[in-house]
């Protein structure tokens, strides 16, 4: 009796830190795979196509720049459009907003923020890229409404949900106590949440933005469905460009029928995992020393 | 004077937020709003009932359904294991400090990478598109949602029925058994279908590994449709009528996803009402 | 001296009544102590004569309070203006997340006062109220450190520094020692004793020994009513209420 219950004790501590051994595996596993296919393209003669801009698979050349460039610049424009948004929105809900408009505001971010990145490409497809196209014959530049502005609408208006949440629990975590200290020496709502508020929580509202960042960077389908997907170097908001993540969508297909096409491929599989997870370790590391510090 | 300046400043600043956040209320309804009047008038039961080559869409939502589950089962008999390992009286806090920062980096990772990492390994092994491809690498992408979630649900429970039931000579085996896995029952189902709706909407993983098909799935080596791919394909089509598949697969993937969140809410809800 | 003067004051959060019909002339000048069991209104009443109850959404607030002769609960009149004149010292000190110099300077900086006029005007204000609050010799070789890294003691009386650089008239203080350690009790009480000359302080306390040792005038609170008010030798000496007693042999606390 007393050897059974020692054993069955034992048992559910095997698997347990078994499970959690596997999930450490699982990521090591993960990063090392991607690394060694990705290794035929890291030697120093492959590694000055890979950083070069030109894509041609058939000639053996693949630069990755461009898709690099396309990336950042459909993430920097995404979060320029919807971090300052969610900031202002958070700071309403936080410092005006009733009780009972937050209440209600927050099941709908939960709900906003499941949306499936499917749903807000079909969206831009109807909506975003015909209006980019409008905007486009206004301003009288050419273009065919795929282009880095409508992946940047597209994926500002994904990434809000879960940036506004975040940011407004970052900021319901400022303590009352520190809100009263202003104000009762005669500071406004406004100069309390500028000087004060945010103040005090930037450290957790740039975890914040840097997550929304992370999330943003490999984000797939939803911008590969608006953002015209052609291998240039994004120079115009109306003009296409072509993100990492797009790129290995489209063209896995071809990916053992062209030769270091796979090593190439995966070197940006690798980018886009290394980026994303050195992010958002970075932003817990800062999170954690921050809470130490108090 | 001046304080006059500051009121109006801090009134001009009430309406900028105000403002930021009726402009992200207005996109985000028509958002739902669109994709619901486009998605309404195809959304037919026979619509529901044909496969593909019958022009409905029955072949992704039971493809979605079979992967969702399939998965999030899968995910489970790791994740709740793994979220027991990271309880405290299992985990020491370095372990779990270490276990959290890997967990993030996996939860952060892209789910494109996850099907890339997957597709690598079916071509090493010699394995086709397929519903099992598919249910694996969807696993991979919810497990990471789904320890986090669940570890805690494992971490909201009070320190005190730990020592309570160890006071009574329990083994940590049996209190996580009999009194943990109970007591954080309602944030674990939560957990689980967080993972199911986070995976079922999810495309950019199956892309590569479950395939696409017009038909029912009948094995789990065939490949198999899934209600994300359906609007991702269909709707790149000139042809209005299968157009139509992509706008009614489109809103009832939404449905799904936003029936789950508002059920696993709910759940939450009154499990928090029930405890103290 | 600034006239504060309460009349038939109610003042509910939600249903639940904390301070009914309360009316009373504060005397200008001194130490007034606010004295009563915990939850009898002290801390509601407290914040109602700078306003900052009007951060609760589901409060109310009935009858007048006039500063100087005027109702602050007139519509239209200047928030900002009265929490200028009526500092606060709350019960724990939320240093702000800035220099301990920019602490003490903030408020003033706010209402554009000629003490921060320029850089050297500044740092002759921080100064100069950093020592009032007993603090100066503790940091003036780490002005530009943040305030975090204080003590609790430190902080509570930098908050005291920095509630003073706004110039107020009033100072309402809730229960400013409640968490210090022995030490630092002392020399906030010190601080206090030294500001009855200038200024009119309302001091909410629990501590029957510290109103003893400081009140020039006390007021006596029980469940939302104004029970008894005087001043504090004949308050403590000779009591009329028989609550008021009661609470003085400590049978209520």
């Amino acid at each position: 009796m007393r050897v059974d219950r020692r054993w069955g004790d034992a048992a559910v501590t095997v698997l347990a830190r078994g499970a959690l051994f596997l999930v450490f595996g699982l990521a090591l596993v993960l990063g090392l795979t991607l690394l060694l296919r990705a290794c035929p393209m890291l030697g120093s003669l492959e590694r000055s196509t890979l950083l070069g801009s030109a894509w041609a698979p058939a000639q053996g050349s693949f630069g990755l720049r461009t898709f690099l460039a396309g990336s950042l610049a459909v993430t920097v424009l995404a979060l320029g459009l919807s971090v300052p948004l969610c900031l202002l929105s958070a700071l309403y809900l936080s410092e005006h907003a009733s009780r009972r408009l937050r209440e209600r505001v927050q099941p709908v971010l939960d709900v906003a923020a499941g949306v499936p990145s499917v749903v807000f490409g079909l969206f831009g497809v109807m909506f975003v890229v015909p209006g980019v196209a409008a905007l486009g014959r206004l301003l009288g530049v050419p273009t065919t409404g795929y282009s880095l502005l409508a992946g940047g609408l597209v994926l500002a208006l994904m990434a809000a949900p879960f940036t506004l949440s975040v940011a407004l629990d970052v900021l319901l975590a400022v303590p009352m106590g520190l809100r009263e200290t202003a104000l009762a020496m005669g500071a406004t709502r406004w100069e309390t949440a500028w000087h004060v508020v945010l103040r005090e929580a930037r450290g957790g509202l740039l975890v914040a933005v840097v997550m929304g960042f992370a999330r943003a960077f490999g984000e797939t389908l939803a911008v590969m469905m608006v953002v015209g997907n052609v291998a240039v170097l994004p120079t115009s908001l109306f003009g296409p460009a072509y993100p990492l993540s797009a790129l290995l969508a489209n063209t896995y297909g071809e990916m053992m029928s062209i030769p270091r096409m796979e090593g190439a491929l995966m070197s940006a599989a690798l980018l886009l995992f290394l980026a994303t997870g050195a992010v958002s370790c970075a932003a817990t590391l800062v999170l954690r020393r921050m809470r130490r510090l108090g | 004077m001046s304080r006059t300046r500051r009121c109006r400043m801090d009134r001009l600043a009430r309406w900028a937020m105000g403002g930021a956040l009726g402009i992200l209320g207005i996109a985000f309804a028509g958002l739902l709003l669109s994709v619901v009047m486009r998605g309404l008038p195809h959304l037919r039961p026979s619509m529901l009932l044909a496969d593909g080559q019958g022009g409905g869409i029955a072949h992704a939502l039971v493809g979605s359904l079979c992967l969702g589950a399939g998965a999030s089962v899968l995910a489970l008999l790791l994740a709740l294991p793994a979220a027991v390992a990271l309880q405290r009286a299992y985990a020491p806090p370095r372990i779990a400090e270490a276990a959290a920062l890997v967990l993030d980096l996996l939860w952060g990772t892209p789910s494109i990478v996850y099907g890339a990492f997957a597709f690598l390994l079916m071509v090493w092994m010699g394995v086709r598109t397929s519903l099992l491809a598919g249910i694996l690498t969807l696993a991979l992408v919810m497990v990471p949602v789904m320890t986090r979630a669940m570890t805690e649900a494992f971490r909201s429970l009070p320190p005190e029925l730990w020592e309570q039931a160890t006071a009574l000579g329990a083994t940590r085996g049996e209190i996580t058994l009999k009194v943990a896995l109970r007591q954080a029952l309602p944030g674990l189902v939560t957990a689980f279908l967080l993972a199911f709706g986070r995976g079922i909407g999810d495309a950019a993983s199956i892309l590569f590994t479950a395939g696409y098909t017009d038909r029912l799935p009948g094995s789990l080596m065939d490949p198999v449709a899934s209600l994300p791919l359906e609007v991702f394909y269909q709707l790149a089509t000139p042809d209005p009528t299968v157009q139509s598949r992509a706008h009614a697969a489109a809103l009832l993937l939404l449905i799904l996803v936003l029936g789950v969140t508002l059920i696993s809410r709910a759940l939450a809800r009154r499990a928090s009402r029930h405890r103290l | 001296m600034t006239h504060i003067h309460i009349k038939n004051l109610h003042v509910a959060y939600g249903s639940h009544t904390v301070i009914e019909g309360l009316d009373l002339e504060i005397p200008d000048g001194g130490i007034v102590a606010i004295l009563g069991p915990s939850g009898c209104g002290k801390t509601t009443l407290l914040k109602s004569l700078n306003r900052l109850l009007d951060l609760h959404e589901d409060v109310t607030v009935r009858g007048s309070v006039l500063i100087d002769g005027e109702d602050i609960y007139a519509p239209g009149s200047d928030l900002l203006a009265l929490r200028k004149k009526v500092g606060f010292v709350a019960q724990r000190p939320f240093p702000l997340p800035m220099s301990i110099h920019d602490n003490v300077a903030f408020g003033a900086r706010l209402h554009e006062l000629p003490t921060v006029a320029d850089r050297a005007a500044t740092s002759g204000t921080v100064e100069r109220h950093l020592r009032r609050a007993g603090l100066w010799e503790e940091v003036k070789h780490r002005l530009d450190a943040p305030a975090k890294g204080l003590s609790i003691g430190q902080q509570q009386r930098l908050s005291l520094a920095r509630a003073l650089a706004v110039e107020p008239e009033v100072i309402l203080a809730d229960e400013p020692t409640s968490a210090l350690d022995p030490l630092s009790v002392r020399i906030v009480e010190a601080q206090f004793r030294a500001l009855r000359q200038d200024y009119t302080v309302l001091l909410v306390t629990h501590i029957l020994r510290q109103a003893r040792r400081l009140a020039d005038y006390v007021i006596f609170l029980y469940d939302g009513h104004l029970v008894e008010h005087g001043p504090a030798e004949t308050f403590f000496n000779a009591p009329v209420d028989p609550r008021t007693q009661a609470y003085l042999h400590g049978e209520i606390s």
